[in-house]
């Protein structure tokens, strides 16, 4: 059991957590935490579990076995409570095309209930710090990828969350997009002391920006520590080649969406 | 709570009067139905000694555009499951039954409002309603057929996972209940076996209501035309709320 008093220096605490989807089990007895106001990435290759960590400690799904706390709340047992203290930047977009960059985030807005009052500065506020207050009268379907992926992290920050998930907030974007937003979480983690929890396959940045790391492979937590821990203790220069080094060069598999199963059984079909 | 829905609702609505070529093409297809067939079948209706034709296919064809735009704003959530947006709403803290209330509301609201559109322009194709006393009723029709349909597309879609499936729902479903709905041909003398399938599908109800709000001839009259669209519409809120609350993506 985890205890009460933990809660005030922990924003996530995960004890032997269990996703099995059939036979297969995606993570496997996973165990860590994350430290309040820290900056923590979540690595490992492609189907190691990162997603489904992140959807069970988001409470979109429910492990099989084990226990979590997010800013103290059970993300089993008290839904409501974990919702209103995170934020989400997706892997795939979540915006809604048909509407105007405000309108995404006033929607946010009042399902978050965040109060009236309050609203309009904040979207403001927050529009201002992405740098897309001048567009926010744009549907977002005439947004660019990284600009969608902008305004994403303003609305996941509207409801003054105290952790940030963000899974894959980087990927295809251009160095600039990039840069701008590691950034504005570095700005966020100084000034309001959020909690980043994030997922990325580019070890340099995770490099640069996580204050720890940990590698996740086929749903087992193979390290943990400080960038410059994880390089020590594997003998390498950089964390990618410690990542290489801890995860082995083979290249993983992915169970596909539905999609692409889709796609081979038309392939398989047309034989 | 209450903004919670109206927020759902007001998203619906939006997404509807952006989508113009969605607006037009929706409302082509009543159009040539009215044209092609009220004009196209009515001599051979009227030598049956049935009356005016296009008198009776209107409500017919303000039914089958309900149906149309109802379920396709139900299944709507394929789209924001495939294209993300349904997790926006789903790790919000807001109940499930809150975000199916709002959006099937936004759905009924929309397929109504489609409705409404083509009871217009099937009077500008030469419709004439014989008598605007149960236009109230008329309404209250439309509404409920567009809330029950609405929850029938959200209950579909809860249970797919792409739009590779709308095809089959089309086909085996939606063209069923409005081919067999009594839209296009009067109920009275059909073979046992078509009148029973028509019997046990609700637009029929619907169909056979929004006829008699405006002014014509009924089949079973507005009481059970009223009882069974509220039961129906009231089983398939909870199917569809049920299956809406089992999503998991």
């Amino acid at each position: 059991m985890l205890q009460k008093e933990k809660t005030d220096n922990y924003s996530i605490e995960v004890r032997n957590l269990t996703k099995k989807f059939g036979g297969f089990t995606a993570v496997d007895n996973i165990s860590f935490s994350v430290k309040r106001g820290e900056t923590f990435a979540f690595l490992g290759p492609n189907g190691a579990g990162k997603t489904t960590t992140i959807k069970m400690l988001t409470t979109l799904l429910r492990p099989t076995t084990g226990t979590m706390l997010v800013n103290g709340y059970d993300p089993i047992s008290n839904q409501d409570a974990v919702r209103r203290s995170f934020g989400i930047v997706f892997q795939d977009p979540s915006l809604d095309d048909e509407l105007t960059a405000y309108e995404n985030m006033e929607f946010h807005g009042v399902l978050y209930k965040v109060p009236d009052k309050i609203l309009k500065n904040k979207i403001q506020e927050l529009l201002n710090f992405v740098e897309l207050w001048d567009r926010k009268n744009d549907a977002v379907k005439h947004f660019s990828g990284g600009m969608k992926r902008r305004l994403e992290i303003a609305r996941g920050l509207l409801h003054t969350p105290e952790v940030l998930f963000m899974d894959e907030p980087t990927i295809g974007l251009d160095p600039q997009t990039r840069n701008s937003i590691w950034k504005y979480l570095k700005d966020l983690n100084g000034t309001a002391g959020i909690t980043v929890f994030f997922t990325t396959h580019y070890m340099d940045e995770a490099e640069r920006v996580a204050d720890r790391v940990a590698i996740i492979d086929q749903g087992k937590i193979v390290a943990e520590g400080s960038p410059q821990d994880l390089k020590k203790t594997t003998g390498t220069k950089t964390l990618e080649e410690a990542f290489l080094s801890l995860t082995g060069k083979k290249i993983r598999e992915e169970e596909s969406g539905s999609i692409d199963q889709m796609r081979m059984n038309r392939k398989m079909w047309s034989r | 709570m209450i903004r919670t829905i109206y927020i759902l609702w007001l998203r619906q609505l939006k997404r509807y009067v952006r989508s113009r070529s969605r607006i037009i093409g929706s409302l082509g297809q009543p159009l040539l139905f009215l044209l092609a067939l009220g004009y196209g079948f009515g001599p051979v209706f009227q030598k049956a000694g049935q009356g005016n034709y296009l008198e009776f296919l209107a409500p017919g064809v303000i039914a089958m555009s309900i149906l149309f735009t109802a379920i396709f704003s139900g299944m709507e959530i394929i789209w924001d499951k495939q294209f993300g947006f349904l997790k926006e709403t789903l790790v919000a803290p807001v109940s499930r039954l809150n975000i199916m209330i709002g959006r099937t509301l936004g759905g009924a609201t929309v397929a109504t409002l489609q409705g409404i559109i083509v009871f217009f322009i099937s009077i500008a194709a030469g419709f004439r309603p014989t008598s605007l006393t149960f236009l109230p009723v008329a309404f209250l029709i439309m509404a409920l057929t567009a809330l029950l349909f609405t929850a029938m597309g959200t209950a579909i879609a809860s249970l797919l996972e792409d739009m590779q499936g709308f095809q089959m729902i089309m086909n085996f479903l939606v063209m069923p209940i409005f081919f067999l709905s009594g839209a296009l041909f009067p109920l009275a003398g059909l073979p046992s076996s078509i009148f029973i399938a028509a019997s046990a599908n609700p637009l029929t109800y619907g169909v056979d209501g929004l006829r008699g709000g405006l002014g014509g001839q009924m089949h079973f009259g507005f009481g059970i035309d009223l009882a069974v669209l509220t039961g129906v519409t009231v089983l398939f809120l909870v199917i569809g709320s049920y299956l809406f609350s089992k999503i998991e993506i």
